[in-house]
């Protein structure tokens, strides 16, 4: 069922008291769950719950010629579907829009955060570089799967081992795998996306809140230093946010940055033993 | 070198460990997970609901839309994302699978829904998927006249074999590999989906149907014990490859 | 132990399953007479207490029926009428004409506009699609509050024998429901009390099959409305 209008002005009535129907404050996201290992084939691949939210994920590696400006660097492309799968909503056919979106909201944060060492991707300079393929999937939406995709990716690539190289034929044998991971640095790059739901901010919101929302913006911030970097922004929805708000954004982004993500980073890392 | 015995060491009529679940994708009118061993299809099933656009519709029954998706990891070197010609031909042979156990009259211009994807594959990812989506249908309160259940026969050289995984798939030696997936339903043991690749005497053919029944019948064992609420998980490693 | 708990459990059943001999039993709702047999036709709990086998659906879309009082949500509007979801198999429509009082076609979407929800009756299920009417007590628009969406299956334990669970619910959280047979239920009351009513309702749809349901909502709505009285006290 689409958001029905009393549906959402109770959650906004609700909110103009800073208050949830389930009882999260603002900023407050429900719990997320990461498991790993979800297909062997893949070089790396998570799972990621949040709430009933669920995707997943699957990192695959080949090799390629460069691109002509980049001669000794590796490449990447994310790719993500909602699969008809996620809800009654949804139906077949190709990436929608918002799955667009999603994959170069996500795509973005991981390259330009510098969390993957592309140079250490070159195999031979000008000729052979190794590529990185993300492949995002949306098995069940109850809202805030942008965030559920970042962590996601991120997840995946830190599972991520290469496959074997054969230099003598030049090419992968595929199926076969080092315990070599991907060269990542300590960049990691975690997307949260702030909605504004009537006049108020909030984090991680259900399906009925973001419905209700009229704007949102995510934020890809990694934390190399004592320093929030933002790797990449993206101002969702039709309605405008204004200056004070942005504020509001950057702030609530440093503390959701330090209460959830160095957290799923240790959870993560658990799970590469 | 001759085919004496299974690169895994199962025994020929043996299945690969099963997992098999309901319930999985909880905004899904019915859903399920099934697994050969490392072949790891989920199920959702939406419906039935209204078809658009109404030119699709058939006025005296609804249809069943089934859609197979392999994910571009599932496999060892990435598949392009999106349908190719084998997942629309796929799909369709699930959809009729699964379609003449259902009663279709009863909701008249409507469609169910079927969505699978196959997150791990080693061969015989239709018959995971049918398998799923049959849990999935029944888990969703569909009005069928009975259950399901797929797998794959395999001719590796010259023997018959349950359940095949990619490995025997690309048997060369000998006779080489004969893939036959089959559909079967759980009571009458009608078939509703017979494929073949490969070469095997019509003399022999009939080995591979026995085969099935026999197979199929330890399946909806499992996709029965899922549906009743139990988590199969037959998490026992076999012997590794060689 | 009271009877109620020493009640059976409900066995589960799926399509092509043989649930009991012929000889002395007779096929009901979903289930048929096969080879001497009563087999089930749908997944869900058997009803094995008379004569006659029938299958309690447990899961699966909603299946109207000429009469069901459904709740809906305005998804279009037409030069007279209104299209309304209601999910299950077919597309539902409200004719301006079976509008309670008079509408000026102009003005359709001031009674009703796109994401309103009404409370409605099947009057009839044509060819692929449905009529709706609002011509009937109690049906109407539905203001304030919120809507949840729960099975539609499990709609007759949550309104329990001649509404009293429903009713226990309604009073212990001093909110007004409305159950559709469509699994969509309107609640309307203070935040606390909305939000105690739908979690009660979710607990009814989680143990539908267990044994000793009413208690356990019981248990569930006395140890939390204490607490509210407490709040308010404070």
């Amino acid at each position: 069922m689409n958001l029905p209008n009393i549906n959402k002005k109770r959650i906004e009535s609700l909110l103009s008291q800073d208050k949830r129907l389930d009882e999260r404050k603002l900023f407050d996201y429900r719990d997320i769950i990461i498991e790993t290992g979800i297909s062997g084939n893949a070089e790396g691949s998570a799972r990621v719950r949040i709430g009933k939210t669920e995707v997943i994920v699957g990192v695959k590696l080949g090799t390629q010629t460069p691109y002509t400006d980049h001669e000794d660097e590796g490449t990447m492309i994310t790719g993500m579907e909602f699969s008809p799968m996620c809800g009654e909503r949804y139906e077949g056919g190709p990436p929608k829009i918002n799955a667009i979106e999603t994959a170069r909201v996500v795509d973005r944060g991981i390259r330009e955060s510098g969390f993957i060492d592309w140079k250490k991707l070159c195999i031979k300079e000008g000729e052979t570089v190794w590529s990185v393929a993300i492949d995002i999937y949306c098995v069940n939406d109850d809202g805030n799967v942008l965030d559920a995709s970042s962590i996601g990716a991120v997840a995946a690539l830190m599972m991520t081992r290469f496959p074997v190289y054969d230099e003598k034929e030049e090419k992968v044998k595929f199926g076969e795998w080092t315990n070599d991971p991907l060269p990542l640095t300590e960049k990691v790059p975690f997307a949260m996306t702030i909605y504004k739901v009537g006049d108020k901010l909030l984090a991680d919101p259900n399906r009925e809140e973001e419905d209700a929302a009229k704007a949102r913006v995510t934020l890809a911030i990694s934390k190399p230093g004592k320093e929030y970097m933002i790797n990449s922004m993206q101002k969702g929805e039709l309605d405008t946010i204004n200056g004070e708000d942005l504020k509001k954004i950057l702030e609530e982004s440093e503390k959701i940055y330090d209460k959830i993500f160095p957290e799923l980073d240790k959870q993560i890392k658990s799970l590469q033993k | 070198m001759p085919y004496t015995k299974r690169p895994d060491g199962r025994e020929m009529d043996e299945l690969r460990p099963i997992k098999a679940e309901v319930g999985v994708v909880p905004n899904a009118d019915g859903s399920a997970l099934f697994a050969h061993g490392d072949t790891l299809a989920i199920a959702a099933v939406y419906g039935p609901k209204p078809l658009h656009p109404a030119h699709l519709q058939k006025a005296d029954r609804g249809l069943i839309r089934a859609n197979y998706n392999m994910l571009p990891f599932s496999v060892t070197e990435r598949a392009r994302p999106g349908p190719s010609r084998r997942s629309k031909e796929i799909s369709m042979v699930t959809a009729n699978a699964l379609s003449s156990v259902v009663d279709l009259k009863r909701f008249p211009g409507t469609v169910i829904d079927v969505e699978i994807l196959i997150l791990q594959a080693n061969a015989s990812t239709r018959c995971a998927g049918i398998n799923a989506a049959a849990m999935a249908l029944a888990h969703a309160g569909i009005v069928m006249n009975e259950m399901v259940s797929s797998v794959s026969i395999g001719k590796i050289d010259d023997k018959i074999v349950a359940d095949i995984t990619k490995k025997e798939e690309d048997w060369t030696e000998g006779e080489g590999a004969t893939d036959i997936p089959f559909t079967l339903t759980s009571n009458t043991k009608e078939i509703t989906h017979l494929q073949l690749d490969g070469k095997i005497s019509t003399s022999r053919m009939m080995e591979s149907y026995d085969a099935a029944v026999k197979a199929c019948e330890k399946i909806y064992e499992y996709q029965k014990r899922a549906l009743k609420g139990e988590k199969i998980d037959e998490n026992v490693s076999l012997k590794k490859e060689e | 132990m009271t009877e109620k708990t020493n009640k059976k459990q409900r066995k589960i059943v799926i399509p092509g399953e043989i649930i009991v001999s012929a000889e002395d039993h007779l096929p009901g709702d979903f289930t048929r007479k096969e080879d001497g047999n009563i087999i089930a036709n749908r997944y869900g709990l058997v009803d094995d207490s008379g004569r006659i086998i029938r299958i309690i659906p447990i899961s699966g879309a909603f299946e109207p029926r000429r009469g069901n009082t459904v709740i809906g949500r305005v998804e279009d509007i037409t030069f007279n009428g209104w299209v309304i979801h209601i999910g299950g198999p077919y597309t539902a429509f409200l004719p301006l004409a079976e509008c309670p009082r008079y509408i000026d076609r102009k003005a359709i979407n001031e009674f009703a506009t796109i994401g309103d929800v009404l409370n409605l009756k099947i009057w009839g299920i044509k060819k692929g699609s449905i009529d709706l009417t609002l011509k009937s007590r109690g049906l109407g628009k539905l203001e304030g509050g919120r809507v949840i969406k729960i099975n539609s299956h499990k709609v007759p334990r949550v309104i329990g024998k001649e509404g009293s669970m429903i009713n226990l619910i309604k009073n212990s959280t001093n909110t007004e429901i409305t159950v559709g047979q469509n699994g969509f239920i309107w609640i309307k009351g203070d935040f606390e009390g909305e939000k105690r009513a739908e979690e009660a309702i979710n607990l009814v749809v989680k143990e539908a099959t267990s044994t000793g349901l009413t208690e356990k909502i019981e248990e569930f709505l006395g140890g939390k409305v204490e607490k509210i009285t407490e709040e308010v006290k404070e």
